[in-house]
């Protein structure tokens, strides 16, 4: 198993150059990336994911937990993260603050995060301090909530809304970060909120809430672990069991089924202390997994992924009416939702940048990328996939979000595959289906300034 | 949209053998903590040397792991070259990849990014940097498109205009922004007027609106010289296979006639006498932007092992008595942190956080707190133990890509180090003691000598700032900051 990743690369990337210039892989198996792993499964549920890579001396252990903001109720917005914070307060074994204390002094770093459908929970360090990144695992796995009291949730409730102050209340823009997931879904969907959550909510989260939370999902079925690096399988297995093993098995969960919906047309205009005025466009697309997640990524690619890109190209460099514009695809297990960001230069309206956008979508509907805008999308963003292998801890991630999303660790060159086979008609047809239909429009403007916001007006 | 809401503002790494900690009662489900076994020694790579007959330095690692490869040309003299136009260095590197040869900006791009290659050019403070990741099937062409960026930039009037505009805009938007306001006023009040580091590296709207293509030439031309230039090679290409690909690129490269003059070896910044404090209004704002600070030290002092021990206990790790404090214990903040920043002439030292508005003065009370109790009481071995830990076993995750291990080459190299630095400094590591984080303390941290500038809501925080008496109070205005 030595180093056989990297062996696996090496004839990946030696591949003909028609292979990364767009056309499908050969099917020989000389051209497959692989990233070899084990999978077991303790009578408990835990899964547990190892991939050796001796490259350095290190390893990464990634815990994912199955439940994000997408499990959340109204009234509890944000509490999923505020929990993910709750896991570093200590546990029965290693009470606070011998987390940190004992992986900083073993050479290890840590860290965690939530998303809508899933939170992780990671350390990084020397291969020797893996034993004892378990031990913390699994002690805050199993034996959490005899530590916890009010005072712990009191004080991580504060500093999550000093999170929440410096990356939506004191940032520029920020509160599209409030505006935009109620705009696009539907009241009591569950990603009808941010992630963060609201002060109120916050405010109202409970000993109780942290008690049930855990009892529900924070058990070793609804978990996996991936460990990667410079280890022996057979010696983590050990391991994993060993101080995990102990650990029961924990109620069934049903997760919420949000009726389905329709999407309509909105317009919304916000004032807010910048200097020039900002646009969001968002619609709904495709869950994760679904076959146009793919065309999708490529699309963000094709459309302000480069300097040539074509919005890239229209907005900043030829009509020059935007400093900015990014387009990402943001596919989740419920739903998903594209969106399209552009800053105004100073003295331009947003009704410019929208008509240029929608001028480039309506093109890029009716004729589809060239051969050669393709090629370089797929070139670039398979180069920036195999560029994130080399290191460690960015496959271990991935590993736990392949087997969630897609049922296999081993996903990477399936995904690979995936984003080579996209062709211009799938381009074409994506902007077509998804990207046409009715959006989300946000303005952003300067205080005073509402005369800058777009309009529904059809600009020509 | 997704939303990742990261734990930490501060990131870590770390490191060393577990200090023995009191644990509570096990549980008899639970296993005893794993014994602690010593960490796998810190090996470096090995550095092959050589030069072109044009005066080009090269360094090539070997790191046959993946097939990619990391090439990274640094031209010593950055942004502190910039003189009567700040701004310039930096507005030139960016230039570089904006056209060259026969390509303009975006038929340079696309070719780039075709190749599956990615290609990025900037200045700091002391340096202009070209760097390009390629996979090694796509590198030798890949490097004539370098080449081309390094030797052949074409700043078009056209394309400098452009990127002109987009400066200024860039500029514009600081104003919105508490964490740049605050670090511009820092600088301004840290540094005299004459020092480089006073002025912002991306230039004021003055000096940038004067920018075109002539200016620009002029600096590329007076700048970028093949006797300035050290060519970083690290991946799967074999020492003669780089040489090769470089001689054959870079080795006609001639300097035009007149060279710039190395920057001046500027002398140091006196502290100031008496910490003074500087506000700068941003109405409503829900937070305070808190920076604390001083001029800072050499990199090439003796003492750098024990300032960086010294620095992790006291804002430079996640249990750093800064982010206990000011987040863990009192809930002030989601981060607090502390650093010197490591530049060829000494950049500041600075603590920092951004706080909820309505404790600014009780922030600021803690933050003088700890930089006062690291000098006056020793720290315990304990703390020392862990810090030193985080720092040496830190050491070899620093090495894991090839970008990494040419971002480190390159870093040591500005101050005339080599690899090989990175185990002795190990070494220093281990053998700093509670004294030395003491001694290196008192002399390095000056909260009696700070300044000290806050971004906030003033209407809100003056009065408790006031109460604090920590010195003279100036109103710096945003215009005046950010210009």
């Amino acid at each position: 198993m030595h180093r056989s990743l990297r062996v696996l690369l090496v004839l990946l990337l030696l591949a003909p150059a028609g292979t990364m210039a767009g056309q499908s892989a050969p099917a020989g198996a000389a051209s497959r990336l692989r990233v070899p792993v084990t999978v077991d499964t303790l009578p408990n549920g835990l899964t547990l994911i190892v991939h050796e890579d001796h490259s350095v001396p290190n390893v990464t252990t990634n815990v994912w937990y199955h439940v994000g903001s997408g499990d959340e109720r109204p009234g509890r917005t944000g509490f999923a993260h505020l929990f993910e914070h709750l896991m570093f307060m200590g546990s029965e074994n290693a009470p606070y603050p011998q987390f940190d204390r004992l992986l900083e002094a073993a050479g290890a770093s840590n860290n965690g995060s939530t998303t809508e459908d899933r939170t992780n929970y990671f350390e990084a360090g020397p291969s020797n301090s893996l034993p004892l990144m378990l031990w913390l695992e699994a002690d805050r796995m199993g034996w959490m909530l005899p530590t916890m009291d009010s005072v712990k949730v009191d004080l991580q409730r504060d500093v999550v809304k000093n999170e929440r102050r410096q990356g939506v209340e004191n940032q520029p823009y920020g509160i599209a970060t409030d505006i935009l997931p109620p705009a696009l879904y539907p009241k009591d969907h569950p990603y009808s909120w941010p992630v963060i959550g609201s002060m109120t909510d916050l405010s109202a989260a409970a000993l109780e809430d942290v008690k049930d939370f855990f009892r529900q999902y924070y058990a070793p079925n609804n978990a996996t672990i991936v460990v990667a690096g410079a280890v022996q399988t057979d010696s983590v297995r050990r391991l994993v069991r060993q101080y995990f093993g102990n650990i029961p098995r924990g109620p069934a969960i049903t997760r919420p089924a949000p009726a389905s919906f329709t999407v309509r047309d909105t317009s919304i205009v916000a004032e807010d202390r910048v200097q020039l005025p900002r646009l969001y466009l968002a619609w709904h697309t495709v869950k994760a997994n679904h076959r146009d997640d793919a065309p999708l990524s490529i699309l963000s690619y094709l459309l302000t992924g480069a300097r040539n890109s074509r919005l890239t190209n229209a907005l900043v460099y030829q009509g020059e009416v935007a400093s900015g514009v990014s387009a990402f695809s943001d596919t989740k297990r419920l739903d998903g939702d594209y969106s399209i960001v552009a800053t105004a230069r100073p003295g331009v309206g947003l009704d410019s940048l929208k008509g240029m956008i929608d001028r480039e979508l309506e093109r890029l509907s009716r004729e589809g990328p060239t051969a050669r805008e393709l090629e370089q999308a797929k070139n670039a963003t398979e180069s920036s996939f195999l560029n994130a292998l080399e290191f460690v801890s960015a496959k271990a991630d991935q590993l736990n979000e392949y087997y969630y999303f897609q049922g296999t660790p081993d996903y990477f060159q399936r995904e690979l595959d995936e984003l080579r086979a996209v062709s211009a008609e799938d381009i074409r047809r994506v902007v077509h289906t998804y990207l046409r239909g009715p959006r989300v429009m946000l303005s952003i403007v300067p205080q005073g300034r509402r005369e800058l916001a777009a309009t529904r007006r059809v600009v020509q | 949209m997704t939303g990742c809401c990261n734990r930490r503002a501060v990131t870590l790494a770390v490191g060393a053998l577990a200090a023995p900690l009191a644990l509570s009662a096990q549980t008899s489900a639970f296993p005893e903590p794993p014994p602690s076994t010593p960490a796998a020694t810190l090996v470096v790579p090995r550095v092959r040397s050589a030069s072109l007959g044009n005066g080009i330095q090269l360094r090539i690692v070997e790191q046959p792991e993946l097939p990619l490869a990391q090439v990274t040309l640094v031209v010593a003299g950055g942004s502190r070259l910039d003189g009567d136009a700040p701004g310039l260095a930096s507005f030139m590197a960016g230039m570089l990849d904006e056209g060259a040869g026969a390509r303009d900006a975006l038929a340079l791009q696309s070719e780039i990014a075709y190749l599956g290659a990615s290609l990025s050019a900037f200045a700091d403070w002391d340096r202009v940097v070209v760097s390009l990741k390629a996979p090694v099937r796509t590198l030798p062409a890949a490097l004539d498109l370098m080449a081309d960026v390094v030797m052949r930039p074409t700043f078009r009037a056209t394309e400098v205009r452009r990127q002109r505009d987009l400066r200024l805009t860039s500029l514009l938007q600081r104003r919105d922004q508490p964490n740049a306001l605050a670090d511009l006023a820092f600088n301004q009040v840290v540094f005299p007027a004459a020092h480089p580091y006073h002025r912002c590296a991306l230039g004021d709207s003055a000096s940038v609106a004067r920018f075109d293509s002539v200016g620009v030439r002029s600096f590329y031309d007076r700048l970028l010289r093949p006797d300035r230039a050290t060519i970083y090679v690290v991946g799967d290409v074999d020492e003669p296979q780089a040489r090769r690909l470089v001689q054959e690129r870079f080795g006609a490269w001639r300097g035009a006639a007149v060279a710039m003059p190395a920057p001046p070896l500027l002398p140091p910044v006196p502290a100031r006498e008496v910490s003074r404090v500087f506000l700068v209004d941003k109405p409503q704002a829900a937070q305070s932007v808190i920076i604390i600070g001083w001029p800072g030290v050499e990199r090439t002092t003796p003492d750098y092992a024990a300032i960086t021990v010294m620095n992790t206990v006291l804002g430079g790790s996640f249990s750093s008595r800064l982010n206990t404090n000011l987040r863990e214990t009192k809930g002030y903040t989601y981060g607090a942190s502390s650093g010197f920043s490591w530049r060829v002439a000494p950049g500041p030292f600075s603590a920092s956080a951004s706080v909820r508005t309505d404790v600014t003065d009780s922030s600021l009370v803690e933050f003088f707190r700890e930089l006062r109790a690291i000098r006056d009481t020793l720290v315990p071995a304990v703390e020392v133990a862990r810090a030193k830990a985080y720092v040496e076993l830190r050491l070899p995750g620093s090495l894991e890509s090839t970008t990494q291990v040419a971002n480190q080459l390159a870093q040591l190299a500005m101050f005339g180090l080599t690899l090989e630095e990175l185990p002795r400094f190990a070494a220093q590591v281990r053998a700093v003691t509670s004294a030395d984080v003491q001694r290196v303390a008192r002399r390095y941290l000056a909260p009696d000598q700070a300044a000290i500038v806050v971004v906030g809501d003033l209407g809100r925080i003056r009065p408790g700032i006031e109460a604090l008496r920590l010195g003279e109070i100036t109103v710096l205005e945003v215009g005046q900051i950010a210009r």
